[in-house]
Formats: C-alpha cells, structure tokens, sequence
C-alpha cells in the first residue's frame, strides 16, 4: 500500500513536485502559497533539487523557464499577485513552449485574507493560452500536480495549477505514487525557439495556436472536468469549479440531486457544457474566484430561454470567498443560522506590529520629525508605504502610512510626488521588497535626485511570510544603495533603539531638509525572526 | 459519526498545537479528517482560528458549514463569540476563562464569562491554573484540549503517542507534564460534561466546577454536588 501522507494543499503539490523528477524549484514566499517552496527546500538535498528563494516571481519563473529548456523539470510557486510581476515570462513562454516539464503553481486568496485583491489566476491562463488544473482537495492537489508534468511535457507548455487559500492551507492525508527519476540533460536544439524575435515570434505564435485543438481535446476528455448525472433526472442543472465543487457536493450531504458539471481542467470543456445545457431549463454557475466560467457561457446573447444563476445575477456574493453556507443558502433558499452571539459587543482583535517590533519605533520617529511640517500644513504628513509587516502601520495607534499597492510602488509612487513639488515625500520599504522591486525604482529617482526621503527597514528578514531568507541586507543592502547611484553622504544607517532616539531624530530632520534624494536604512533585526533563531 | 471542531484563539496560543494532536489522532484511528488554517498577515497578534472536521466518511468541505460545528474550542473567551454563527443548537463550547488582553477595547472579564454561561452547553476551564500547577505556563492549549476529549472520538491513549513524538525532544518532563495537565483539563471536562448530562444549566454546572482543584474531581461524588444546589 502506498503511503498516506498528511498534508496541507501546499505540501501535496510539493510532494507530487519532488515525485515527479524536478531538477529545480523557484519562488518569492507570498501567501498562501509560501510553503509550496518550503516543503521542498527542506527536502532538496536529499533529492539532489536546486532549491533557493529567488529575488522575484519574475526572476523565479524565468529560472525554471531556463531549467525547462535544458530538458529537465522545474516547478515555480507564487501567490496571484505574484503572477503579476512574473507575467512577462509567463506570458512568452506559452510562446517559446518548454522542454522540460514547467509546472507553474499559483495560490490565489479569495477574500484577501493577506493579500490586496482577489484576482483569479485562470483568467491569466486563459490569456496566456495554456492548461489551468485547479485540485478540490489535497489528493487531487497530489494527483494533478504528478498529471501536469506529464502534461506540460506532452504539449510542450507550461501549466499551471491554480489553488485558493482554502485547499492552499488546509490539511489532509494524501496517497502518494512512485516517484520518477530526474530527467536527463537535453537541451533544447533549435536557436530561434527561445528566440522572440519578430520573424520567430510569428511562427511560434502559430505553433502556440495549433497546440490550442489538442489542450481542448485534453481538458474536454479530462476525468477532472465531470458530469455527474442523479439517478432521477432535473430541470436544473450545476457547474462548478475547483473547491466551490466541495460546497456543492456538502449543500445536499454528498448527492446532488441535479446534474453537476465540474469544471477544473481549462480551457473550458464547451462540448460538456452544451450537452449538460441540453438537458436543463434553469443552470447555476458555483465558482470560487472570478465568475469566469459564467461569464464565458453567458457571453454577449446569453443562451436562449435558460435561466442562468451566478455571480453575475447576484445570485451569489461577487466579492469575497464562498463558505458552505453561502452556497447552500443560495442552492437551497435557507441555510441554518447557528447560534447568536450573548455578548453585546465583540471587539475587533486586528493583527498588530508584535510587542517590539523595530518598524514601531521607526514610525515613531517619523511622526516626531514630521510634526513642525504637519503644523505648517495644517494636515497630517504620512509615508508612502510597500508590502509587508509595516503596512500595519496604517492602523492605530501608527496611522502613519498612506499607501500599500505594490512591490515597490512606495519609491516610484513617492517620486512621482516629489516630481510636481509634494513636499515632505518620504517613503517606507522593507529590505526584502526593496530587493523584489525596489531597485530599480531607487535607480529611477537616483538619477533624476528625486527631493525625498526613503527609509529602508532593514530587519534581516522576509518577516510577513514567516522569516524567510532576504537576499539584500546589512551591509550588502548600503552597498547596492551607493551602486544605484545614491550620494554616499545622504545615505544613513540608523538603528531605531530609544538610547539612540535624539540622534537619530536629528539624522531624519537633515535628510529632510536636504534637497535632494537621501536613504536611511534603518536597521534592527525582526523579533520573531530573533526568536525562531534562538529556538 | 462526524466531529465538526471550531478552534479559537489569539495569534500565538498554540492553535496549531492543538490542531497538530487532533489530526494525528484522527489519522491514526483511521478516520477521515480536513483541517483548514490561516497563515500570514492575519497571525500577528490578531484572532485566530482553524476549523478542523473529523469523520467515518469522506469528508466535502475545508471549512465547516455554518450552523453545523459540533464544538468550539476556545483558548481565549471573547473569540467564541466571533464563531457561534457556527455551532450547532446541540453543540458545546470548551472555553479558556483566563483573557487575552492586547487590545484597548476588552469589555469586562466577568460579563465575558457571564455571556458564555448563557450559552445551552458550556464548558469553563480555568486553564492557566492548570498549567501553572505542572509548571508549564506555556500549556493553557494542552489543558484545553484535554477539557474537550470527553466530547471527542478519541481516548486518553489516543492522545499519549502523539503528545511523546511531539515534546519528546525536550525531555521526559516535558512530556509527563503535558499528560499531566491534558488529564487535569479532562477531569474539569468530563465532570461539567456529566453536570449538563444530568440536566444542570450551563451556569449551574460551571458554577460548581469553578472552584474544584482538578486533581481532587475524581474523589468527588456528582450526586452530592448537585445536591449543594438543589
């Protein structure tokens, strides 16, 4: 008997990673999908896996791209908004196809439990033109990570596989399969396949769309995409996509008792759903994420006299994730309510920057020095501010950052101020972000010496994600400062303790003042980083 | 059989913990079980939660449905409150008394217990006297899961495999002392557990428990404490 395994959604596509002969496995940590990496880094050696933090998705992507076009298997793990920055490469290489097999796999967070948007990933892969699977549960996670390599090989694209915090995050045991070997060194042959020029791009553009009638074929044959048809037949008829399919199985205690299509295999199976469409009046569209499907089978003239049910209809919540309930409410007309609260009121218990953090008393100091202009403007002064722990110091009692839209953006977006004259402009990144995005902004406003401050928090680790490796720190992180062109003289290094408070208070009002780009790299190690250490 | 299991607490109370035993129990008997978690920006020092479902069949959802949990089991009182949407009529709530206090806005500790008193099954346990007593402060979380397993699939030896592997590594005392505190949090649970049995209010109940040093339960007789209230 094989091993039953236990383990989170994250863990499952891992394994199944390991098991299906990578060579390699890239990432940038972002949640959910952080620990997909994190699995097979604590076992890459004994595997013989190169497996290390990459400074970006982007980065990430194209190493396992380079991995793939030697002939052996890469896997590359991100959070959606990860796929973002590595959309590039992604996008290009369903153009360039692969040679090794590329697993792309990427954890969306509907309901943003820590993430800025709830963007879905299939519609990226359907931009891209290439295979999306999305497992229901842990073994499926296994079982179509181990299908995708095959498949990425088969067709000679990447493909993705798409999971949500819920699956990402949750445990269960898992039955594993024998694991292949690695595949050989087998370098792609022809020079102008991985070489975009103009005239190659027009050929292997059309390469990538004779490849589309066979990943149809795929996903229209997959035994994910099923129609499971109740011993009575039913005006009404389900489909549903990836973990929704759970809720829908749970509204009616396992047996619908209406036709279900589920759909988790794309490109969208459109014979099934015409057939399934065939045999009913009345059609609900279940989807976690984006109404994506729905949207595709409503298209411009919805399909005519059938009476269609979904996100769009506000049938179902658009925003926000989907929970048994709110599913079984919206299929059955009512769902239990539970008990009420026997408390008056419940406060809030928000995450809070933990009980010596470095980034309080950074902040601290910055709404100190602000304070004069703040009483000259007649407004409060905050800092344009990046993901991570600090943006948590938007909340009280901080309420000192006014921005958090992207890696990197609080260095460009407060450049952009400066340019037309806002004045004070300073800007807050962590040392891990300003190496994802934040260099080549710096470089930007280096060159024009944009008039304002960046303060770099330098604690010595990705710390949001759960402390792991930063690739810019110390005195690596003012070295890559001064190579971005930053006058040594403006570049200041702090380290935010209350013995040092009126020092560095005054450092700050300075580079205020100065008129010109000035970097404080503020540095004091991560307390839970510290404790992890020490244990 | 299904167990529906809320888990509820502040970011740093050893939720994890409790949930690591209970999906290693339920493994090991062979049983079905899903158990959906939070990471990231959400841990830090703020509410956490994890739902964990255990059954003889195959488990749907990662998420409990709303209505249907079976239990809440709460290291701190005031996160019950944020799940009883939850629980269903028949369900129990195994509640931490001793408060976490990280936020400025905490109503009064005495209208917090009162609140879960009025609930119809309710399960108080004072679990950092508990712990304090095995000189394990950091084991509130053991004392709490040991005041839940009356209303568990799973035994006492369920529990002691899985509580060597886990703390074995930091000695044979350590390992002894979470036994001991997992059994003083069982004697407070199973007594209250046999009060609401015997048809006592959840006020009742966890009024004449409220003062009882566990290690002296199991010499007591029920009858004779209900008594003191008739």
């Amino acid at each position: 008997m094989s091993n039953r395994e236990l383990l989170l959604g994250d863990d499952a596509v891992a394994l199944a990673a390991i098991h299906s002969g990578i060579s390699g496995a890239y990432a940038y940590p972002g949640t959910p999908s952080t620990e997909i990496f994190e699995f097979i880094q604590a076992r890459a050696k004994e595997h013989g896996i190169q497996a290390f933090w990459s400074a970006n998705e982007k980065v990430a992507y194209e190493e396992a791209l380079g991995t793939s076009y030697v002939g052996k298997r890469a896997i590359v793990s991100m959070k959606h908004v990860g796929l973002n920055v590595a959309a590039d490469p992604f996008v290009n290489s369903a153009s360039t196809g692969v040679k090794g097999g590329l697993v792309v796999c990427v954890a969306d967070d509907p309901g943003m439990h820590s993430s800025q948007n709830e963007q879905d990933s299939r519609v990226l892969a359907r931009f891209a033109q290439i295979p999306c699977l999305e497992p229901a549960n842990q073994q499926e996670a296994y079982d179509m990570t181990r299908y995708a390599f095959e498949l990425s090989e088969q067709i000679r694209l990447p493909v993705m596989i798409r999971l949500v915090t819920r699956l990402a995050h949750s445990r269960s045991g898992v039955v594993t399969a024998p694991a292949v070997p690695q595949n050989e060194m087998n370098p792609v042959e022809e020079s102008m396949q991985f070489t975009l020029v103009p005239s190659n791009a027009r050929v292997l553009y059309r390469r990538l769309l004779e490849k589309q009638p066979t990943i149809i074929k795929c996903a229209e044959e997959s035994k994910w995409n099923n129609l499971d048809l109740p011993e009575t037949p039913s005006s009404i008829g389900i489909i549903t996509n990836g973990i929704a399919y759970n809720y829908v199985r749970e509204t009616f205690g396992g047996k619908v008792p209406h036709p279900v299509l589920r759909i988790s295999q794309s490109p969208i199976p459109k014979q099934k759903i015409r057939n399934l469409l065939s045999m009913v009046d009345e059609l609900w569209i279940v989807e976690e994420g984006f109404p994506e499907i729905e949207d595709l089978v409503r298209g411009v003239i919805e399909p005519a006299g059938k009476i269609i049910h979904g996100k769009l209809d506000g049938s179902l919540p658009r925003a926000g994730e989907l929970t048994p309930g709110i599913v079984g409410k919206a299929l059955l007309g009512s769902w239990p309510e539970g008990l009420a609260k026997t408390l008056d009121e419940t406060p809030n218990r928000p995450p809070a920057l933990c009980d010596g953090c470095a980034h309080t008393d950074t902040f601290a100091l910055f709404r100190h020095a602000l304070e004069p202009y703040e009483k000259q403007q007649g407004k409060r002064i905050r800092l344009y501010s990046d993901i991570g722990c600090y943006a948590l110091a938007f909340y009280e009692p901080h309420d000192a950052i006014q921005t958090c839209v992207d890696m990197g953006a609080s260095i460009s977006m407060c450049a952009g101020a400066s340019y037309v004259g806002q004045f004070p402009a300073i800007c807050a990144i962590g040392d891990s972000t300003f190496a994802h995005s934040g260099m080549t902004s710096l470089l930007t406003a280096s060159r024009q010496n944009a008039n304002m401050v960046v303060v770099i928090l330098d604690n010595g680790t990705v710390a949001m994600t759960g402390t792991q490796e930063t690739l810019a720190t110390g005195q690596d992180l003012v070295d890559m400062v001064l190579g971005l062109g930053v006058d040594k003289d403006h570049v200041r290094v702090i380290n935010p303790v209350k013995s040092k408070y009126e020092e560095n208070l005054a450092i700050i009002k300075e580079e205020i003042e100065y008129k010109g780009l000035s970097v404080i790299i503020s540095k004091r190690p991560c307390v839970q980083w510290m404790r992890k250490s020490k244990s | 059989m299904k167990c529906d299991i809320v888990l509820a607490g502040v970011g740093g109370q050893g939720i994890l913990t409790i949930a690591y035993l209970l999906d290693n129990a339920a493994v090991n008997k062979g049983l079905c079980f899903k158990q959906a978690e939070v990471h990231g920006m959400s841990q830090r020092g703020g509410a956490v939660y994890s739902h964990l479902r255990i059954s003889d069949r195959e488990i749907l959802s990662d998420l409990v449905p709303e209505g249907q949990a079976d239990m809440i089991l709460a290291v701190e009182p005031l996160e019950v409150q944020r799940y009883l949407s939850y629980l269903n009529p028949n369900g129990v709530v195994v509640s931490n008394v001793e408060p976490y206090l990280n936020i400025p806005n905490y109503p009064a500790i005495e209208g917090v217990l009162g609140a879960l008193v009025k609930l119809p099954k309710s399960v108080l346990v004072n679990a950092k006297g508990i712990a304090n007593s095995a000189k394990l402060p950091r084991a509130e979380n053991m004392a709490m899961v040991g005041a839940a397993l009356p209303f568990l699939p799973f035994t006492m030896d369920d529990f002691e495999p899985i509580i060597s592997e886990m703390f074995g590594r930091k000695g044979e005392r350590v390992v002894s002392g979470n036994m001991e505190v997992i059994k003083a949090g069982y004697a407070v649970g199973a007594l209250t557990a046999k009060l609401l049995e015997k048809g006592l209010t959840s006020e009742q109940a966890n009024g004449l428990t409220k003062d009882l040093d566990p290690l002296e339960i199991e010499q007591l007789n029920v009858e004779e404490l209900i008594a003191k209230i008739q």
